[in-house]
């Protein structure tokens, strides 16, 4: 079930195109990763989405309304946390969430519940009656967060959840997404990468306000050119003719040494057309008795994809420019 | 009216949230009392009135009243907010109208605390109550036609102290728009239909009469239409700002 359709969302401040003929669509159970560089569009695509900004041209449809039509519903249907979780300060998070509340229509007992279970689900009780200027980003953080869940929306739209959180926070809300992701469509938008691996069920890249790649993060992970490469830990002393041994195999693209910091040196054996030749290359390892330490099958690396992608370099072979 | 309600009541306890309303009430006081005594000369015209009190309300308000009205939306502008105000529910005439009616009641409690100069008055001598309730009012609606034009200013920018510096500015020319300083300058080239036009819409013309009893329906739609143009200027300013 489409609970967010996209389209051909445009948006030009002066004679800058931030977002540039964006359609998308997410569904039910859904949790979109939406990955870019600073600037590359992503926030502004949110604002678009959310009410907040008007779209140059086209549209978009939450649960079916159209956001230009009729913000008001689509928006009640919307949770949203802005870029850098912006609150009132001079509040409590408890004055600040009974206020959503209201805002969102919500009296009596629904009221008292609703902010009891935003409350547990971001773990804010201890700071209930603190200002919110006085909280730590991290408490900010999941202060937006509470905003935003209070209603239970059908639709979550979070700019940089994690953003400012430690590893622990990060893997709090991290589970709550995903716990809540069965009955909402989730749009996060982030540039940190596990994040991506960690809790979306599909990545969107966008660079210079267009999409340049939507797909699960495993599909992007296959573009990469190190997708099923092999990594070999050993010694540097017999290094180049373990180099040239495994270059001579048929299937393997390149042989690249990895800077490290140990004394052991690291080799990567770039496959040709992201192919599995680990039974090669161990294979020659055993016959030639080369003294290995560690051999891995790498998983690609989404950083190197991400980097390929939204600098514009020619992506290697394998990849087909859509996923 | 649901919204506009909630979003009043956040509103008008953020004033209090904060040192915010209560040095406005102390300075409201604190000068209104001091003006009224020692330069309206109150006791020694030995008339119970409040004409000398009321006197000094519009140059009080002048630069009071965008004061409190400069953070109404220059801070959510600055704290970023703002971006959750318009994303929530709402319609931005909602939150104009909320905003302006919690601003609007913490210059109505003002007034309210100024009660004991009336106490004075009517302990020392008889007034016309009657006539001194109007003053109230037309004072009160004043404020709102000041705190329109200050809201409204607030919406243009994220500093609060341009948006003070520019409302001040602004609700000088209103006010003082039947004195010399401003009739000097158009004097020498408009036309009269001008001069009467510029001095129409003089706040201290128009509260003149209010101040001493004498409510004239004309001063009333002058005071409320000031307020209906500018908060509907706040609100195309905001949604205004959507677009960019």
């Amino acid at each position: 079930m489409t609970m967010v359709a996209i389209k051909g969302l445009t948006k030009r401040f002066g004679h800058l195109l931030a977002v540039d003929n964006i359609s998308l669509e997410v569904s039910k159970g859904e949790v979109l990763g939406f990955l870019g560089p600073n600037g590359s569009g992503k926030s502004t695509t949110m604002k678009m989405v959310t009410g907040y900004l008007t779209p140059t041209s086209g549209t978009a449809e939450v649960c079916g309304i159209d956001v230009l039509e009729d913000p008001i519903q689509a928006q009640r249907h919307i949770g949203y946390l802005p870029e850098g979780a912006p609150a009132y300060g001079d509040m409590t998070p408890q004055a600040y969430l009974g206020f959503i509340a209201d805002v969102r229509r919500l009296s009596g007992a629904a009221r008292r519940a609703a902010v009891t279970r935003a409350v547990e689900l971001t773990h804010l009780d201890r700071v209930l009656y603190q200002p919110v200027d006085t909280l730590s980003k991290g408490y900010k953080r999941r202060v937006g967060l509470a905003q935003a869940l209070i209603h239970d929306p059908d639709v979550l739209i979070l700019d940089e959840p994690t953003d400012g959180l430690d590893p622990n926070q990060k893997f709090e809300v991290r589970t709550l997404i995903r716990e809540m992701s069965g009955e909402k469509a989730i749009v996060i938008s982030t540039h940190i990468l596990e994040e991506v691996e960690a809790v979306c069920s599909r990545a969107v890249i966008i660079s210079e306000g267009r999409v340049v790649a939507d797909g699960t993060p495993d599909d992007l992970e296959h573009r990469s050119r190190y997708y099923n490469a092999i990594s070999l830990s050993l010694p540097p002393a017999n290094i180049d003719s373990v180099r040239e041994g495994l270059h001579s195999l048929a299937a393997v693209a390149s042989v690249e040494q990895r800077d490290t910091a140990g004394v052991q040196a690291e080799l990567v054996v770039v496959p040709e057309d992201g192919g599995d030749i680990l039974g090669e290359v161990s294979r020659l390892v055993r016959e030639s008795g080369w003294e290995v330490d560690q051999i891995r099958v790498e998983r690609g690396h989404l950083d190197e994809v991400f980097r390929t992608i939204t600098t514009g370099e020619a992506l290697p072979a394998g990849g087909d420019g859509h996923a | 009216m649901h919204d506009t309600w909630v979003i009043c009541r956040r509103e008008f306890a953020g004033y209090f949230a904060t040192p915010l309303a209560y040095v406005f009430i102390v300075i409201f006081l604190a000068s209104i009392g001091a003006f009224t005594f020692f330069f309206g000369n109150f006791f020694i015209q030995g008339q119970a009135n409040l004409d000398s009190f009321f006197l000094f309300h519009p140059w009080l308000y002048l630069f009071l009243i965008p004061a409190i009205a400069m953070r109404l939306w220059a801070e959510e502008r600055k704290s970023g907010s703002i971006e959750l105000l318009l994303t929530l529910p709402i319609t931005t005439l909602s939150a104009v109208v909320g905003k302006f009616l919690a601003a609007w009641s913490v210059a109505g409690v003002s007034l309210i605390l100024t009660a004991p100069i009336w106490i004075t008055v009517n302990y020392l001598g008889s007034p016309d109550n009657g006539a001194i309730l109007a003053g109230y009012l037309g004072s009160f609606f004043m404020a709102g036609g000041y705190l329109a034009i200050g809201a409204f200013v607030s919406a243009l920018t994220r500093n609060q102290v341009i948006a003070f510096i520019i409302a001040a500015a602004i609700c000088f020319v209103f006010t003082a728009s039947g004195l010399g300083v401003v009739l000097e300058f158009f004097s020498g080239w408009a036309p009269r239909a001008l001069l009467d036009i510029v001095m129409g819409f003089s706040f201290i013309e128009h509260f003149k009469d209010i101040a001493r009893g004498v409510i004239d329906i004309r001063d009333v739609v002058f005071f409320s239409s000031m307020i209906v143009f500018f908060l509907f200027a706040n609100v195309v300013a905001v949604e205004y700002k959507k677009g960019g």
